[in-house]
């Protein structure tokens, strides 16, 4: 699926940036809005930031890039994040990751062809105790996690997209 | 009718993933259906520390302490213990299988915790001021401001001993006090909350679940250095904490503990937060503040430390969490009370998230002096599935391990840094037999690559070449001569890299290698990885004398590389093995072996 959407900001955006404005060193909190509403930071989108802000493009990417949090592609409709910190890694994180990987086609950092997955590794989402531990879209957590317990997350969500589209 | 019966409901991240929210509303849902919501109220508290069995509930007034309790559960608890007052057994901690203990101080979980920092964690509700205030809360700002001098205030903190818990273990006192001493009229007060350190999430827990303690310690320090603006810098990825924070924010303005003129004395203290965004070098303290200030978080050199010049050039307090929940005790009952608890050189306690390998995985605070055996099988309840211990990993990727040698070694500043660790924010993770000292090396080695931010050369390039060593070893392609250059890389990179990040970096490596020598040797010798984990030297063998011809193992396989006849002995063709490990785990008879 190639995104053939155009981006730009909206009006509460617009807003909140201008609020900002006056705050010194306000972009990564101005970053942080704009990736919460689109699920990534749209090319277009950046260099209305840079502008309402009056920082040079390059110094907009410059932040984006260094930071891991901030996306420059569109994320899956669904996002798994697989969670790769010590506790998770020790306890099979990197076999979740492959499994995921195999059952879906799709490398790290890769949507599939219908949009629905994608698949990151993140570093330690904090809930060590139910290592190993998979996200999806942040909120859902799927803590202990076998091999054998991918498919049923896969399946889980395709369910859930099916009713969507019945409904 | 006055409620008579509270019920707590664990609402720490690991909870309410665990169907927490749904057992919330459950009990809230079961409390009005069987009539008796104006006799019990369900409250959601921050983490009770013992994420292995939740969802917790503990009831009050009795104490009773159920684990795992599930929202099916919620019936019966309404039904039988609020109604009845008769406890559900079934749902009580039974560690001994003959008794079940009821109550939390009688679990050997808690038996040799010592809770400062924790102190509310699992017994407010951190969305309600009243209840921190209940709890003495606001009381150590209101006696700061009214009673103390910004001299005592210093003298008190120095007086505890308090040392820097987001790692380094700097005394407390001595950065407030260059603060203070520095010329300026404007200054700051930081809060690191950018828990990087992959496997530990004491800061998440302890902001969670007690918010106002860190807003209280800010002002105290406010007051004590002659700043009015405070910054917590904290992890995008933490968003309950961070919204646990702006409510608390938004309270004590509303109460007159924040903003402007704060209990009628005239000082002046607010907050402002601000986002991290996954970038493990902010948690060094001038990359930290570069971020803060909506730059790339890359470090500059000390001196000048951000105590003379820091966020926009002025003179900066930054502590982390864990050291900010410790300022309101100590302001309240007195630095001597304080540096009574742990040692001497390292006095008070220390959270710390025990996962990895154990039966008890969660979130602890011991005193500081505790040996590493009594949290490993005391506390931790021993090496999960009776498996041998190998080792404990403090600190991170900054850290090192401490092994089965040092089991006793008291847990302070000192001696860790004597074993080659590092105490750092408080993860530990415990390894057992299945883990391999390479692999463990790698992986830490690989979170430094992506996480150098590439400004020095000794880290960008070090962490680099420390990757492709240690890699190298893993396929089973190592020489001898590989470890000699990892330690020259190494000590090379520990003097010579710009910041934290890059001086330790190497720790993991450099600490695996001391002690499990060994095991590096048996990879680049024999080819062999003695604890079965790095890939490329597993071969797994099927047993002709065991084997059943079941079939089962073939039809596992995710390549078709097991081959045989149904009821006759089958053969792994080692060409196609991907070295999944599934016919392993697969096998009835044991008949597949791993080499």
């Amino acid at each position: 699926m190639s995104d053939t959407a155009t981006y730009t900001l909206t009006p509460e955006l617009k807003a909140y940036v201008e609020e900002r404005k006056s705050i010194p060193g306000s972009l990564i909190m101005v970053l942080h809005r704009v990736q919460e509403h689109f699920g990534f930071i749209p090319r277009q989108v950046a260099f209305e930031v840079a502008d309402a802000l009056d920082i040079p493009l390059a110094k907009v990417y410059g932040v984006i890039t260094f930071y891991h949090f901030f996306k420059l592609k569109k994320p899956g409709k669904y996002k798994i994040s697989v969670c790769l910190g010590t506790a998770c890694y020790l306890k099979g994180g990197g076999d979740l990751l492959a499994e995921l990987e195999s059952k879906l086609g799709v490398g790290l950092n890769t949507v599939t062809d219908d949009g629905l997955f994608s698949v990151e590794a993140v570093r330690c989402v904090g809930c060590c105790g139910l290592a190993p531990v998979v996200t999806v879209n942040g909120s859902d957590v799927h803590g202990r996690l076998k091999k054998s317990d991918v498919q049923g997350i896969i399946d889980q969500y395709n369910a859930l997209e099916a009713a969507s589209r019945d409904a | 009718m006055a409620i008579k019966t509270y019920i707590l409901v664990c609402g720490g991240t690991a909870c309410q993933s665990s169907h927490g929210t749904e057992l919330y509303d459950a009990l809230r849902h079961e409390l009005a259906a069987q009539g008796v919501e104006n006799e019990a109220q369900v409250v959601r508290t921050g983490c009770f520390g013992f994420c292995e069995k939740g969802p917790i509930v503990k009831i009050l007034p009795d104490e009773t302490f159920y684990v795992c309790v599930k929202p099916e559960d919620a019936k019966e608890i309404v039904a039988e213990h609020v109604i009845k007052g008769r406890p559900v057994a079934r749902l009580l901690y039974d560690a001994s299988q003959s008794k079940a203990n009821a109550k939390l101080e009688e679990i050997p979980f808690y038996q040799k915790q010592f809770r400062i920092v924790l102190r509310n964690c699992g017994v407010i509700n951190p969305e309600k001021i009243e209840e921190y205030i209940a709890r003495d809360g606001y009381a150590a700002l209101a006696k700061a401001l009214t009673e103390m001098t910004p001299e005592d205030i210093i003298e008190e903190v120095k007086k505890s001993g308090l040392r820097g818990r987001g790692g380094a273990g700097f005394p407390t006192w001595m950065k407030w006090n260059f603060t203070k001493q520095a010329a300026g009229e404007e200054k700051y007060i930081v809060c690191n909350a950018d828990e990087g350190d992959p496997g530990a999430y004491m800061d998440r827990s302890t902001i969670e679940g007690d918010p106002h303690s860190i807003l209280e310690a800010m002002a105290i320090a406010g007051r004590a250095v002659g700043a009015n603006h405070g910054v917590i810098y904290i992890r995008a990825e933490y968003p309950l904490a961070i919204e646990h924070l702006e409510t608390a924010l938004k309270q004590a303005r509303e109460y007159g503990l924040f903003g402007k003129n704060i209990l009628g004395t005239g000082f002046d203290f607010d907050i402002e937060l601000r986002l991290g965004a996954g970038a493990f070098v902010c948690g060094e303290e001038t990359a930290l503040l570069a971020s803060a200030m909506g730059k790339r978080g890359m470090p500059i050199p000390r001196p000048p430390f951000p105590a003379v010049s820091g966020l926009w050039g002025k003179p900066t307090v930054i502590n982390n969490v864990e050291t900010w929940a410790n300022i309101p005790v100590i302001i309240l009952k007195g630095g001597e009370w304080f540096h009574k608890i742990g040692t001497e050189k390292s006095p008070g306690t220390k959270v710390f998230a025990l996962t990895g390998k154990i039966n008890n995985s969660g979130l602890i605070e011991v005193p500081m002096g505790i040996t590493l055996r009594e949290i490993v099988y005391d506390i931790g309840g021993g090496i999960r599935g009776g498996k041998k211990f190998k080792a404990v990993q403090t600190g991170g990727p900054s850290g090192g391990v401490i092994t089965a040698d040092y089991i006793d070694t008291p847990i302070d500043y000192e001696h860790l840094a004597e074993l080659g660790s590092i105490m750092g924010s408080g993860g530990m993770i415990v390894m057992d037999e299945d883990d391999c000292m390479v692999d463990v090396a790698r992986f830490y080695q690989e979170f430094c690559v992506d996480e150098s931010c590439g400004k020095c050369a000794p880290c960008r390039i070090g962490t680099r070449t420390l990757l492709t060593l240690l890699e190298k070893i893993a396929k089973g392609n190592g020489e001898p001569r590989d470890i000699d250059k990892i330690k020259s890389v190494g000590r090379a990179m520990q003097k010579a890299a710009l910041c934290g990040l890059g001086q330790t970096a190497p720790n993991p490596v450099l600490s695996t290698l001391r002690y499990f020598e060994d095991e590096y040797r048996a990879h680049i010798d024999e080819r062999r990885c003695p604890a079965g984990k790095c890939k490329d030297l597993v071969r797994f063998v099927i047993d002709e004398a065991k084997c059943r011809g079941c079939t089962a193992c073939a039809r596992k396989c995710p390549v078709g590389a097991i081959s045989g006849e149904r009821q006759k002995p089958h053969v792994i063709d080692q060409n196609k093995c991907v070295k999944c490990g599934e016919c392993f785990r697969t096998c009835r008879f044991g008949a597949i072996s791993r080499q």
